[in-house]
């Protein structure tokens, strides 16, 4: 029993980093429809920015914040540079374009930072404390801790602040909220800043626990899209809710079920038996065209 | 009386099609401009050329003395325009208060800064935001519904809604496409009544297209009738009822 708590707390922990990052993917898919399969790769980018802070003596409590900060810029950056000029392109340009983009990042990340694996440590340790007769360490707690923060500061942002609001217009219906003066073009780009910056506390959160390198998020992303589709692609309640299930599923099945070794697949079977039994997820919209 | 908007010379043409050509009239401040014409005048193409949905091939509209050719349409509304739509163009998976107040961000006019971050000053504003937004549901009678979610309403009360949202930026001119299409008898007549107060309590000018012709003639100063993108009248809806060319246009030659 005790052990089985102590699974669920550390599946708790990577649902929160999965949380995040299925929340980016969120983000730009309810802004323009696009899965965006960079948004491993520039979260990889941000955690090598944090970690250069780091070595250069920073404190861990300022580089994290100022980290988010310059991931938000890039993400507007990208927006700007990159996907604007393919804004209006059909979606599979846009998937290449995106996929383009995670290559040029991981390229980019190698030859800036090197593919030598380097330890990120963290501030919190791994020493465990004792909840209810079962042991969580500090760091998976503090994991937990960080993303709810975060999770919560995005849902406060989206449903209580105006540019929440006309973040939400503009991706509901971008005709209309033209015509209501908003700039839809803006709010795109300030979509792919949030979703930069959400990303990036996914990989600051597990960089300690993997190691940094430019592949880090790649076995990441998959549990990311298996926590969205799960939840419902365009739903950020039901990102942050299959994180948390992908976290503490893919934990158990691995630690009771399939060994270490399969988690990467239990992750893709959720995938598939999604898409296949419930195509819109736990918390999607079904998309109803009338003809 | 300074027209607040004026059409000059329009032509607009799709292809081959051509939907407007060299239409001009003037809507002056204060007024209620009925335009009427068979389906495909080019009513709505109209109003989508007032709101820079598309450009004039020639001739240009002025709104409020600057033509609206050279702005964004994120800046048609800043200037003073707000429409609705024929088939609605409502953000269906908002609440109803929601919708109106996205109608209104554009008077909070706020920065980046203050508009995501819970600032003190800005939470006042919010708050004004939300009073303009409720004053107004209250206006057209929705008050009660303000929590509800948009999409599970009657077609009827999300017209009204819509009014909401457009009428919320207190606009210099109000652009109403078919308020009365598609809604029930009783409704319609609610819908005018409302209309008739949003004239003389707000002292809105307003452009609306509209078939329902009982409608138009009943709420209009002037009418413009518009077929196959040309204007062939235009007048008091008595004048515009006893045009040969306009019983013509919709009946057919006798």
């Amino acid at each position: 029993m005790q052990e089985l708590i102590q699974q669920v707390v550390s599946g708790l922990a990577s649902g929160g980093i999965f949380a995040s990052l299925a929340l980016a993917l969120v983000l730009i898919y309810n802004a323009m429809g696009l899965v965006n399969f960079a948004q491993g790769e520039m979260a990889m980018f941000a955690t090598f920015i944090a970690y250069t802070l780091i070595s250069h003596g920073l404190n861990y409590f300022i580089a994290f914040p100022l980290t988010l900060g310059l991931a938000f810029v890039g993400g507007v950056l990208i927006e700007r540079v990159v996907i604007r000029p393919v804004e209006r392109a059909p979606v599979l340009t846009l998937v290449i374009v995106t996929l383009g983009l995670a290559t040029l990042i991981n390229g980019a990340a190698g030859f800036f930072f090197g593919y030598t694996p380097n330890y990120f440590s963290s501030p919190f340790s791994t020493h465990t404390v004792n909840i209810l007769g079962a042991f969580a360490s500090y760091q998976d707690l503090s994991v937990i801790a960080v993303s709810a923060v975060v999770l919560l500061a995005i849902f406060l942002l989206l449903q209580r602040t105006t540019i929440g609001l006309t973040l939400r217009a503009a991706a509901h219906h971008p005709e209309a909220s033209r015509l209501l003066g908003i700039r839809v073009s803006w709010m795109l780009a300030l979509g792919w800043g949030l979703a930069s910056a959400v990303g990036a506390v996914s990989g600051i959160m597990v960089a300690p626990i993997l190691l940094l390198e430019p592949n880090m998020m790649q076995t990441i992303i998959i549990y990311a899209f298996a926590a969205a589709v799960l939840g419902g692609i365009d739903s950020p309640l039901g990102a942050v809710v299959g994180g948390l299930i992908v976290g503490v599923t893919v934990n158990l099945v691995g630690a009771y079920v399939v060994g270490g070794d399969l988690e990467l697949a239990v992750a893709l079977a959720i995938i598939v038996g999604v898409l296949v039994l419930k195509p819109n997820g736990l918390f999607g919209r079904a998309a109803v065209r009338i003809v | 009386m300074a027209p607040i908007l004026e059409v000059r010379d329009l032509a607009v043409r799709f292809g081959g099609v051509v939907a407007l050509d060299r239409v001009s009239f003037k809507v002056d401040e204060g007024q209620v401009v009925g335009l009427i014409g068979p389906n495909g005048a080019g009513k709505t193409t109209l109003f989508n050329i007032i709101t820079r949905v598309y450009r004039p091939a020639a001739g240009t509209v002025v709104v409020d003395g600057k033509p609206v050719e050279k702005m964004a349409p994120h800046e048609v509304v800043r200037n003073g325009v707000a429409r609705t739509f024929q088939n609605l163009a409502l953000f269906r998976s908002m609440t109803v208060l929601d919708n109106v107040l996205v109608g209104d961000h554009i008077r909070t006019r706020s920065g980046w800064l203050e508009a995501s971050v819970p600032l003190p000053w800005a939470l006042s504003a919010e708050a004004a935001s939300r009073k303009r937004a409720l004053e107004t549901l209250e206006f057209v009678g929705l008050s009660n519904l303000a929590s509800h979610p948009v999409a599970v309403l009657p077609f009827g009360t999300q017209k009204r809604v819509e009014l909401a949202r457009a009428l919320v930026s207190r606009p210099r001119l109000l652009l109403l496409d078919e308020p009365a299409g598609g809604i029930s008898h009783e409704e319609v007549d609610g819908i005018a009544r409302l209309l008739r107060r949003v004239h003389t309590e707000l002292g809105m000018t307003m452009l609306l297209v509209e078939h329902h012709m009982g409608f138009v003639m009943g709420i209009s100063d002037r009418v413009v009738v518009l077929d196959f993108g040309k204007k062939i009248a235009e007048g008091s809806p008595s004048e515009v009822q006893r045009n040969p060319v306009v019983i013509e246009a919709y009946l057919g030659a006798a």
